[in-house]
C-alpha cells in the first residue's frame, strides 16, 4: 500500500472512527479511538483541530501563522500531517 | 511551620477509563470468563437512572473512554439510552459484546444514539468449537452480526480469547477474520481470574503451543499486510516480568459492577480485607479520591520485598494484585509472574504441568477434570452454596 503524497494542496481529515476533542481535565486536546486515547501536545492539537477535510494544508498553515503571529510553519505542518497519516490519525482527500 | 513539612501525596489523576459492567447476565457460558464465579449471589442490577448518574459524575471528573460490558450488555433493554447519554456527555463509547441480541433494529438505534465502536467476541473459528467453548449455538449468529457491523460502517474488531483448546487454531481463526473483513483482531490469551482461574489446569496452553501460535501470527502479519491488524496479548504465565496491571490500581481505571460496586479493576472484588464502595450510596468523586479501598494500592507504601526496593516498581507497579492474591494468598506480594518473586515457582510449575500433562504429581489430568462452564446454575450450585452464602 503506497502512502499518498502530502503537499500544500492536500486536505486532511480526522480518520474514521477517531474523534478529536478538548479535555478540560487533562488541559489538552485528545484523540480518541477504539479503547484508547492519545493526549496531544499544544501544537499537535492546534494542527489537528484545523483538519476538517475542507481546509488544505496551505490554508491550515496560513491560519496557524496568523493565530500565532509567526511564519515558515509549512514544513512543520507537512511533517506532522505525514506522520499523522502514517499513524491513521488523519486521512487525505 | 511544622505543617509545611508534611507533604501531601499528589492527588491521583482522573479515572480516564470507565468500564460499566451493566449486567452479569449472559447468553454465553464461556469457561474462560473472568467474571466472579459467585456472580449468582450478586445483588440486583442498577437501574437506568443510576447508570446515567454514574456517567455524569465520572465524566465531570474527566472520564472519557467508556466500556460497556458485562455479562452481555445487550441483555439490558436500556443500552440505547445509556449510550445516548454517554455520547451527549462526550464519552467515546465502546460496546464489548458477544453479538447475541444485536439485530439490525438495535444496531441502528445504537448507531443513532452515537455508539462509536463495537468489539465482537468469537470463541473459535469453527461452529463446532465456538459453540462448544461458549456452551451455546452462536457461531452463525456471530457471523451475521459481523456483517451487520460492517454494513453500519463500524471498523470490525474481533476479539478471540485463546487457551489450550483453541490456540492451535490460530491460523484458521485469522483466516476466518480475514473472510469476515475484520479490521483488527485481538488474540487475547486467557487471563486466569474468575471462571478461567477455576478452569486453569484445562485452559493453560503449553509453551510449544504459545510459540507455534506466535509464529503463525507472525507469518500472517507478513502476508496480510496492513488491511487487517493483529494484536497478540501474550499470556503472562510465560513471561518473566509482570504486566503493569491497570497501570497501577486506582490510577486511570474505574469499573462499576452490575450491583453498583465500584472497583479499581474488574477482578478486584476478590481482594480480601477491602470494602469496595457502592455508587448507590457514594458519589464517584468520593469513591475515586476518598475511599480507603481505592487509595489502598496507590503509591508503593503497600509493597513488600522484592518490589519495595526494586527499580522496576515504577514500570510495573508490582504486577497484578489479584494474581498475587490468587497464587500466593497475599495481595501485597509481588505478582508471581515476576522471576524475582519467591513464589515464581507457582507459575513455572503450572506451565510445566501444561507442558507435560499427566507427568506431574499430583495427577491433575487436563483431560479428566471437566471444564466448568459459566452459568447461573453452576455459579449457584458450585460456588455460592459451597461458600456457605
Amino acid at each position: 500500500m503506497s502512502t499518498p503524497v502530502i503537499d500544500a494542496a492536500s486536505r486532511p481529515a480526522i480518520g474514521r472512527g477517531l474523534r478529536l476533542q478538548w479535555e478540560a481535565a487533562q488541559n489538552a486536546h485528545v484523540l480518541l479511538y477504539p479503547e484508547g486515547m492519545i493526549k496531544l501536545n499544544g501544537s499537535a492539537g492546534e494542527i489537528l483541530k484545523r483538519c476538517d477535510g475542507a481546509a488544505s494544508i496551505a490554508d491550515i498553515t496560513a491560519d496557524l501563522e496568523r493565530a500565532f503571529a509567526t511564519s515558515n510553519l509549512s514544513g512543520d505542518v507537512i511533517r506532522f500531517v505525514t506522520m499523522a497519516v502514517e499513524k491513521k490519525w488523519l486521512t487525505i482527500s | 511551620m511544622a505543617d509545611n513539612l508534611l507533604i501531601a501525596p499528589p492527588r491521583p489523576g482522573p479515572p480516564l477509563w470507565l468500564l460499566l459492567e451493566l449486567t452479569y447476565r449472559c447468553p454465553l457460558h464461556c469457561a474462560f470468563c473472568y467474571n466472579p464465579t459467585d456472580f449468582a449471589r450478586t445483588a440486583a442490577e442498577l437501574g437506568t437512572d443510576d447508570w446515567l448518574r454514574v456517567l455524569r459524575e465520572a465524566r465531570a471528573l474527566g472520564a472519557v473512554q467508556l466500556g460497556l460490558s458485562g455479562g452481555e450488555p445487550l441483555t439490558r433493554d436500556d443500552l440505547e439510552p445509556i449510550v445516548a447519554e454517554a455520547h451527549r456527555l462526550g464519552f467515546y463509547t465502546n460496546l464489548i459484546t458477544s453479538g447475541v441480541g444485536l439485530n439490525e433494529v438495535r444496531l441502528q438505534a445504537l448507531k443513532s444514539a452515537g455508539l462509536d465502536h463495537i468489539q465482537l467476541s468469537f470463541q473459535d473459528s469453527t461452529r463446532q468449537m465456538n459453540d462448544f467453548l461458549s456452551s451455546t449455538r452462536t457461531f452463525d449468529l456471530k457471523s451475521n452480526v459481523a456483517a451487520l457491523i460492517k454494513k453500519y460502517d463500524y471498523p470490525m474488531v474481533l476479539n478471540v480469547v485463546l487457551h489450550r483448546l483453541n490456540i492451535d487454531h490460530v491460523e484458521e481463526i485469522l483466516e476466518m477474520a480475514l473472510r469476515l473483513g475484520a479490521d483488527y483482531v485481538e488474540l487475547a490469551n486467557t487471563q486466569y481470574y474468575g471462571w478461567a482461574w477455576h478452569n486453569r489446569e484445562q485452559l493453560l496452553p503449553s509453551r510449544d503451543q504459545v510459540e507455534r501460535a506466535e509464529r503463525v501470527m507472525q507469518r500472517f502479519r507478513e502476508r496480510g499486510g496492513r488491511q487487517m491488524q493483529i494484536y497478540f496479548v501474550v499470556p503472562d504465565y510465560f513471561e518473566r516480568r509482570p504486566k503493569a496491571c491497570m497501570n497501577g490500581l486506582g490510577s486511570i481505571f474505574l469499573t462499576i459492577a452490575p450491583d453498583g460496586t465500584a472497583l479499581p479493576c474488574h477482578a478486584a472484588r476478590m481482594l480480601p480485607g477491602l470494602t469496595f464502595p457502592n455508587v448507590r450510596s457514594a458519589g464517584i468523586e468520593e469513591i475515586w479520591y476518598g475511599s480507603e479501598s481505592f487509595n489502598h494500592f496507590r503509591g508503593d507504601a503497600w509493597m513488600k520485598e522484592p518490589c519495595r526496593s526494586c527499580p522496576e516498581k515504577v514500570r510495573d507497579f508490582g504486577g497484578c494484585r489479584c494474581q498475587a492474591y490468587l497464587l500466593t494468598g497475599d495481595a501485597a506480594n509481588a505478582d508471581p509472574v515476576c522471576d524475582l518473586s519467591p513464589h515464581h515457582h507457582l507459575v513455572t510449575e503450572a506451565v510445566a504441568r501444561a507442558d507435560h500433562p499427566g507427568n506431574g504429581a499430583p495427577q491433575r489430568s487436563v483431560v479428566e477434570k471437566p471444564l466448568v462452564f459459566r452459568s447461573e446454575r453452576n455459579s449457584s450450585t458450585l460456588f455460592v452454596k459451597r461458600d456457605g452464602a
